[in-house]
Parts: structure tokens; C-alpha cells; sequence
């Protein structure tokens, strides 16, 4: 039973999430982690101290009650423990799997001060697939307001603030450019980390809430934000349209064959299943040796995919070093533990092809680490004349996104920044009335819960507009 | 799901299907194009507008069947639906008064093309029309271009119809003054005219159409070289100048998934696609 005072001794390690073999992993795309059977959770559980001024809460985007939650559940009250969760968070079995928790709630719960902190993510994921298995309760929704919202974008932006707004009352419309909804986790996270059955049920759980989808559906080229508030009836509009442009480095060769951007690659290989091919009818083609160029989430993913494709090796090629690897521990540890290599402190010079136009080596130089720059990570500046070339005949180039620009082009008055990401208070209100934006438009890459923070603030505030208009 | 409405062989391998789209025929514009899935499991395939109607809500386009994909596309049939289509997509041509135009189209892309010589001809150009494919048989619309344009020529690879080949163009350009020549078709093709007219310092507009996956803007498989710059064709095109086009470099970028589209085109003939049930 839960106890409200620290137990005098903390065990000091957490209970480990069983995984696929690393020998085995490296060649399917099924889950890598499995998630924690009953008995593994409620040990995990137990080790929460139920702290009278939790920490862990303060490092959450979204404000779970995580103590709250974490009792219910070691009281086998599994049901109110993922009510609980989903007070504040309705994508629960997304973001058990992919929220850096290490950087947030658990970077401050206090048992990692002496040992490994609580898994917290763990038992939300654990709690959210119970639930799944067991089918979705939909929620009370409030009467009718007779106001129409249209959220554009179908990432965790866009589905939180239409969630939120239909449980209130409101009619929703998501329109989502690409043919399925879920963005990021759908298009850019692999099936290994997050299956994308999981988004989908969790889709299917908005729709249930009474949002229409209407995926296929480019806004700007067909109707533009002003048509949609004048013309089309909506009384307020969100953009949630993601951080979805593939940033080049412009050395020369990169228009090579086998040269990929993260995003090309990964669109290929996670929303149109080319791991399938020729099931599915998008093809990919990947060679012996793979290299991938850069080091944060988007880097390991697709690193760990090429290995998954058939890659002899994989290559990861960093500009700084180790400690400077931007991708999530846990992500790094697997893919390592996978076999996939990295090389640090060297950037590509240029690519050079074969006869027929595809890639065959990558010319590189070495880099040092100057003193730190914007970004307070030290800088990575050229050695001269340290140049050495690399044999490769896949390339993955995984060094940034930007904001998508085609609703900026097609909206006036729209204030945007020089980085080209919609200007936003933190509410989500735009420079133009009625319109409200969150996520990585906004903020630039940023994480699934945060995109998912900014959609909770935005539907209260459209909320509020909505029932004074 | 996207109901089709009409489904018309123009020549052998070249299907026409109109669909009811209504959202798409009130913004689709001359120029631009749209994605197309068959099935769940498909590719995304892009086909240029070849018509839009925005009172019956629908639009058209013609395609060659030559894959997988295409081929499984030409099997549907009137009513049938299409399981997921996106649009418009591409920046619309610029379609004003330039003066005396010449338009190249060549196989199916005469079909797009008829819609640009109606557009350019109510936007009183004078329009010289010129449709291409490899044999005769493979020719379409040859009456209704002709009644469009201006002055009107064919021209066959073989020679089975009209010129044989392109180069009596460098007759028509020697005779007469153009003020803009717009080209679409094979990359071949519009490589060659881009060659013909620029010794004559004519504007020359080609429609690219390079590999694409999303169509707008965020994958980079579109990337083209035009006057140095690296373009992406879905959203800074598809339409660029013919003369700063690298061509070689798009020629091999078309060919990167060969091997794997044969094999899919392949599997398909020989029993229906892939059998493994997804996995
Ligand atoms: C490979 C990869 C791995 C990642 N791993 C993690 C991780 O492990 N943990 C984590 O927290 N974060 C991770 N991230 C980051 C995280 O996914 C993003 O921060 C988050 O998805 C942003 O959400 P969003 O709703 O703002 O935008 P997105 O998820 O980008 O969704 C935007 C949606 O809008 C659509 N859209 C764009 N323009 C239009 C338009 N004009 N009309 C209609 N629709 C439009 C797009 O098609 C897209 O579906 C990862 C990102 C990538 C690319
Ligand atoms: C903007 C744009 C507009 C287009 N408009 C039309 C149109 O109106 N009608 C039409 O028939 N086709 C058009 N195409 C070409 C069409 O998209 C391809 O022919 C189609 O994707 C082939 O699919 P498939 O699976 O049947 O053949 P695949 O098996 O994929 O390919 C068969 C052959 O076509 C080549 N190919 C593959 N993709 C493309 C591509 N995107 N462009 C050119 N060649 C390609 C391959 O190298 C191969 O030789 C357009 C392409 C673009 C980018
Ligand atoms: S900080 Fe850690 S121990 Fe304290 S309540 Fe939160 S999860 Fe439990
Ligand atoms: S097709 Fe993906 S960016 Fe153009």
C-alpha cells in the first residue's frame, strides 16, 4: 500500500524495461522496447517516495500529477491512475514512449539524486497500453457551442488543441496536408520506437470526440487561412504545422543518387512503409555502407532504420563531440547497442559520385571544439588540411528541419520571425485575430510534449476568445 | 475517397479519368498538379491537372500507364474510388499576354498542355501549338489543339506522322518572331527544345518533373539544379526556365529507383503484386 513518508532505504536502481535482443532488433522493425509486464510496474512504482512537494511535477510541460498517478497505480487502481494522466495529457501512450523524460520529469525527481530517478514514462506507458487493450472510454463532452475551429496540421500540436476544444463543445476540422494524421509520429518516428497502431488508436480516440479529419489537404494551396475565417465559416484557426522543411548543406555532390534528407528518407521509410517494398508500393534503396550526418533524434532514427533496411554498417558523422550529442540517451544506448558507430568532431566537404550519378565516397574534414557559441555548446571549428575521405554509398543528411513556409507565403499580416517561425505569446495568439499557432512552427524542433503544452494553452485561449466573439 | 466519374482511354496506355473533387476544382489552376494514391498501400504519384470544372465539381487528369503504380491506377473503372487525392499542389502558371507563344507538348503531356493553350489564347496570345509523342498511335486531342490554336504541327519520333522529330522547329523559329515557347513532356524533349530556342533568345518554360514522395516541400527527393541553385520542383516549380535547367542531372536523378520499380512492375504482371500480406 502507498505510504506518504520516504521509505528509509530506496532501491537504488530502477526496474529495467524489457527489450528485443539487440542481435535480433537490428534486423525487424517491431518495438525495441516491450514495456513493463504488471509486476515490473508496481515494483517500479514503489519506489516513488510520494513526495509532499513533488519535483518531478515541476518538470513536466503538461503538469501530470505524477504522485497521484503513481499511487492509484500501486494500488491496482488502474483506471482512475490513467484518468489521472489523461486530465492533463490525452496522448499518454505517445509520449510514454517518446518524451525525453530523462530531461524532464525525471531529471528532477528526487530519487535520482542517489540513484536512478523513477521511470516515470515507463508507467505511463505501461498504464496508457492497459488502457488501449481494454478499449477507450470517450469522455463527456459539453453541449454544442455552435463554433466552428479549423486546426491545421494533424501533429501532437494540432490533435491536443482539437481535442481539448471538442471536449468543450466546439466543432473541429483538422486539416492535414499529408493522407494520414499524426505528423511527426506517423511521418518521422520509426515504427521501433513508436508503432504507429499506437497513434492511431489514439487518432481514433479524437475522432471519437467528434473531430472531422480532412487529410490530403494543403492549406494555403487550396483555401488560405483568411478564406477559411471569411469564406469557409470558422470562427478561429490553429496552425500547428510542424518544423517539416529538410535543411542541406550545400557542398557540392549532394544532389547525388543515395543522397537522402532525414526527413525524404524517413517518409519513405515510416509512412509509406518502403521497409515493406514491394507490399507497399514506395521503393527505397539502401547500400552497404550508410552514412548518417548529424547527431540528434532525427540522426539516431534514421541510422537505426538503414541498419533495420539491410545496411552492412552505419555511420553516424558528428561535427562535435559525445557529450554534444543532441538524441536522447536511451536512443543513443540502442543504437550503439545495435551496432551502429559514430564519428565525431568531422563535418562533409563534398560527396563524390560514380558514372551513373550515385554516390559512392564522402570527402570530410576534422573539426575542433572552439569556444562555445549561441547555442552554448562549444563550437565546432575546421582543422586545416585535415581532410580524409569515407567510402559510402547511402547518405542520410539529418542536420536540422525549418519551419514550413507555405502558410506564411499565403497568409498577410501574419508577424513572422527571421527564422521564419510564426510569432506567438504564450498563449498562442498570433498578430491576426482568431488565428493561434503552437508547436514547432512556433518554437522552432522542439518535442512532442511541448508541441503538446502549446496546444493545451491554445484551446483554452481559444476557448476563451470563442465564448466572448 | 474520390469517385471517378469518367474513364476514357485517349491512345493506348494513356487513361483519362475525371473524379469528383469539388474543393479542388474551385482552386485548381493551369499548371499545377496533384498526388494520387490508389490504395493504402500505394505511392504517391504526382499527374499534372489536365482539367478542372468548378460547377460539376471535378477534375481531370491523363496519365501513361508505365509502372506499378500507373498500371494498377488504369484498372480502375467508372464509379470505382480512388483512395486518397492532394491538391492543388505547384505554383500555377503565369498565364498573360506575351504575344505569339509557342507550345510544345509531347506523349501525355499533351493532355495538361491543352488547357495552357486554352488559357493562353483567351488571355490573347497568339499560340502555336505543337503536339509530339513516339508513333502516331500514341497521339490525342489533335483536332481539339488544332481548333485552339493558331497554327498547329505534328511531329512523330518515327516519322509516321508530321515531321519526323523535332528539328523543324529551328524553321518555324528561323521564319517567324515567338515571345515565349512553353514545353512539357519527356525530360528529353524539353531538353532538346530548350536547346532549339535559346539560340533565339525565346523565354522558355519547361514542366519539371523530377522523383517525388510528399509534394510539398518536405522531403527534398525533388531537388533540381536550375542556374546553379538547388530548387525543390514541388513547391518552387514545377515550372522553371528551360534554359538554366541542368537536365543531365535530373535525367539521373529520375533513374535512382529504376531497379526497384522494375522489380515491382515485374511482380505485378506476373501475379497481381506482392503476395507476403504486408510484412
Ligand atoms: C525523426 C524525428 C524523431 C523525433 N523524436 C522525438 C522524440 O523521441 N521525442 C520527442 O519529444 N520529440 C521528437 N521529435 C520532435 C517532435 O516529433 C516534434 O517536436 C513534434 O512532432 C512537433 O509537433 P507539431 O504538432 O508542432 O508538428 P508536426 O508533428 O511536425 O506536425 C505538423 C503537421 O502539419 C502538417 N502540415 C504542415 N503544413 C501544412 C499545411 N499548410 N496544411 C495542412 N497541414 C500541414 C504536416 O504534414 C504535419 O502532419 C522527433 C522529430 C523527428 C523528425
Ligand atoms: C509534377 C509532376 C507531374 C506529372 N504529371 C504527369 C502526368 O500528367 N501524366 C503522367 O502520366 N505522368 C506524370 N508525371 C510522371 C508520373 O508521376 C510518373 O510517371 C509516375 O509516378 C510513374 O509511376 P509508376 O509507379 O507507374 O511507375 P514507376 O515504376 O514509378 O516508374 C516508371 C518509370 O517512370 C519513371 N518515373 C518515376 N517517377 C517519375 C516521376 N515523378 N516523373 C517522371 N518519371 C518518373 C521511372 O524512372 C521509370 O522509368 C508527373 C510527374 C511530376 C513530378
Ligand atoms: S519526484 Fe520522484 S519520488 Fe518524488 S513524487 Fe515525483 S516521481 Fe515520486
Ligand atoms: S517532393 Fe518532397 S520536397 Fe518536393
Amino acid at each position: 500500500m502507498a505510504e506518504s513518508k520516504p521509505k528509509p532505504k530506496i532501491k537504488k536502481e530502477a526496474v529495467p524495461i524489457p527489450k528485443q535482443k539487440p542481435e535480433e532488433r537490428r534486423r525487424n522493425f517491431n518495438e525495441v522496447a516491450l514495456g513493463y509486464t504488471e509486476e515490473q510496474a508496481l515494483e517500479e512504482a514503489n519506489r516513488c517516495l510520494q513526495c509532499p512537494k513533488p519535483q518531478c511535477v515541476t518538470g513536466c510541460p503538461v503538469e501530470i500529477e505524477i504522485p497521484a498517478f503513481i499511487k492509484l497505480l500501486r494500488e491496482g487502481k488502474y483506471e482512475e491512475a490513467i484518468a489521472k494522466i489523461k486530465e492533463k495529457n490525452s496522448l499518454p501512450a505517445i509520449c510514454g514512449r517518446v518524451c525525453p523524460q530523462e530531461e524532464q520529469c525525471q531529471l528532477k525527481c528526487v530519487v535520482g539524486k542517489v540513484g536512478e530517478p523513477v521511470s516515470i514514462g515507463r508507467l505511463e506507458r505501461f498504464l496508457a497500453d492497459w488502457e488501449r487493450e481494454r478499449g477507450f472510454k470517450v469522455p463527456e463532452i459539453a453541449k454544442s457551442t455552435g463554433k466552428k475551429v479549423a486546426v491545421i496540421g494533424a501533429g501532437p500540436a494540432g490533435l491536443t488543441v482539437a481535442a481539448d476544444l471538442a471536449k468543450l463543445g466546439h466543432k473541429v476540422v483538422i486539416f492535414e496536408a499529408l493522407h494520414l494524421p499524426g505528423g511527426v509520429l506517423v511521418y518521422g518516428i520509426p515504427e521501433f520506437r513508436l508503432p504507429k497502431k499506437i497513434v492511431q488508436a489514439e487518432v481514433d480516440y479524437i475522432q471519437r470526440l467528434g473531430v472531422e479529419f480532412k487529410c490530403g489537404f494543403l492549406v494555403g494551396r487550396t483555401y488560405t487561412i483568411p478564406e477559411l475565417l471569411k469564406e469557409r465559416g470558422f470562427d478561429a484557426v490553429f496552425i500547428g504545422t510542424g518544423a517539416g522543411l529538410p535543411a542541406f548543406m550545400n557542398v557540392p555532390g549532394e544532389d547525388l543518387g543515395g543522397i537522402y534528407s532525414a526527413n525524404e528518407f524517413l517518409i519513405r521509410v515510416n509512412l509509406m512503409k518502403s521497409y515493406a517494398f514491394p507490399c507497399y508500393d514506395t521503393p527505397i534503396r539502401i547500400g552497404k555502407h550508410v552514412v548518417v550526418i548529424g547527431g540528434g533524434n532525427v540522426a539516431m532514427d534514421s541510422a537505426r532504420s538503414a541498419l533495420r533496411l539491410g545496411a552492412e554498417e552505419v555511420c553516424i558523422v558528428y561535427r562535435r563531440s559525445r557529450e554534444e550529442l543532441p538524441a536522447r540517451k536511451e536512443e543513443i544506448e540502442n543504437a550503439e547497442e545495435e551496432g551502429i558507430v559514430c564519428k565525431f568532431l568531422a563535418a562533409p566537404t563534398r560527396f563524390i559520385g560514380d558514372e551513373k550519378g550515385w554516390v559512392k565516397q564522402m570527402e570530410c574534414i576534422c573539426m575542433e571544439l572552439g569556444p562555445p557559441d549561441d547555442s552554448g555548446r562549444r563550437r565546432p571549428v575546421p582543422v586545416k588540411g585535415s581532410e580524409f575521405v569515407m567510402d559510402t554509398d547511402t547518405v542520410i543528411v539529418a542536420i536540422g528541419r525549418t519551419p514550413n513556409p507555405i502558410i506564411q507565403r499565403t497568409t498577410e499580416g501574419l508577424a513572422v520571425t527571421r527564422w521564419g517561425t510564426i510569432v506567438a505569446d504564450e498563449n498562442g495568439k498570433t498578430s491576426l485575430e482568431g488565428v493561434y499557432a503552437g508547436g514547432d512552427i512556433v518554437t522552432g524542433e522542439a518535442t512532442v510534449i511541448s508541441a503538446m503544452g502549446a496546444g493545451k494553452k491554445a484551446a483554452r485561449a481559444i476557448h476563451e476568445y470563442l465564448m466572448k466573439k | 475517397m474520390y469517385k471517378i466519374l469518367k474513364n476514357e482511354e485517349l491512345a493506348p496506355k494513356i487513361k483519362l479519368f475525371e473524379v469528383y473533387a469539388p474543393e479542388m476544382a474551385e482552386k485548381a489552376k493551369p499548371g499545377q498538379f496533384i498526388i494520387v494514391i490508389a490504395d493504402e498501400k500505394g505511392e504517391r504519384v504526382p499527374l499534372t491537372i489536365a482539367d478542372y470544372d468548378a460547377k460539376k465539381g471535378t477534375i481531370s487528369f491523363v496519365f501513361n500507364e508505365v509502372g506499378k503504380s500507373t498500371k494498377q491506377l488504369g484498372l480502375l473503372k467508372k464509379d470505382d474510388g480512388i483512395w486518397n487525392i492532394t491538391g492543388p499542389l505547384g505554383n500555377p502558371s503565369e498565364i498573360k499576354r506575351f504575344g505569339r507563344v509557342l507550345c510544345v507538348a509531347g506523349g501525355v503531356m499533351i493532355a495538361p498542355m491543352r488547357l495552357q493553350v486554352k488559357a493562353l489564347s483567351d488571355a490573347g496570345n497568339s499560340v502555336v501549338t505543337v503536339v509530339g509523342a513516339r508513333i502516331k498511335d500514341l497521339l490525342f486531342y489533335e483536332d481539339e489543339m488544332k481548333a485552339l490554336s493558331d497554327e498547329f504541327y505534328v511531329a512523330t519520333d518515327d516519322g509516321s506522322k508530321g515531321f519526323k522529330g523535332l528539328d523543324f522547329l529551328k524553321d518555324v523559329l528561323a521564319k517567324e518572331k515567338f515571345d515565349r515557347c512553353v514545353v512539357m513532356g519527356p525530360v528529353v524533349m524539353m531538353k532538346n527544345v530548350s536547346e532549339i530556342t535559346k539560340p533565339f533568345g525565346i523565354p522558355t518554360v519547361v514542366t519539371l518533373t523530377p522523383i517525388m514522395v510528399d509534394g510539398m516541400g518536405m522531403c527534398g527527393v525533388c531537388r533540381v539544379t536550375v542556374g546553379g541553385k538547388m530548387m525543390f520542383g514541388c513547391v518552387d516549380g514545377p515550372e522553371f526556365d528551360g534554359h538554366k535547367v541542368d537536365f543531365d542531372g535530373l535525367i539521373k536523378r529520375q533513374r535512382m529507383f529504376l531497379p526497384e520499380e522494375r522489380l515491382s512492375s515485374l511482380l505485378w504482371e506476373l501475379h497481381g503484386g506482392c503476395r507476403c500480406g504486408g510484412k
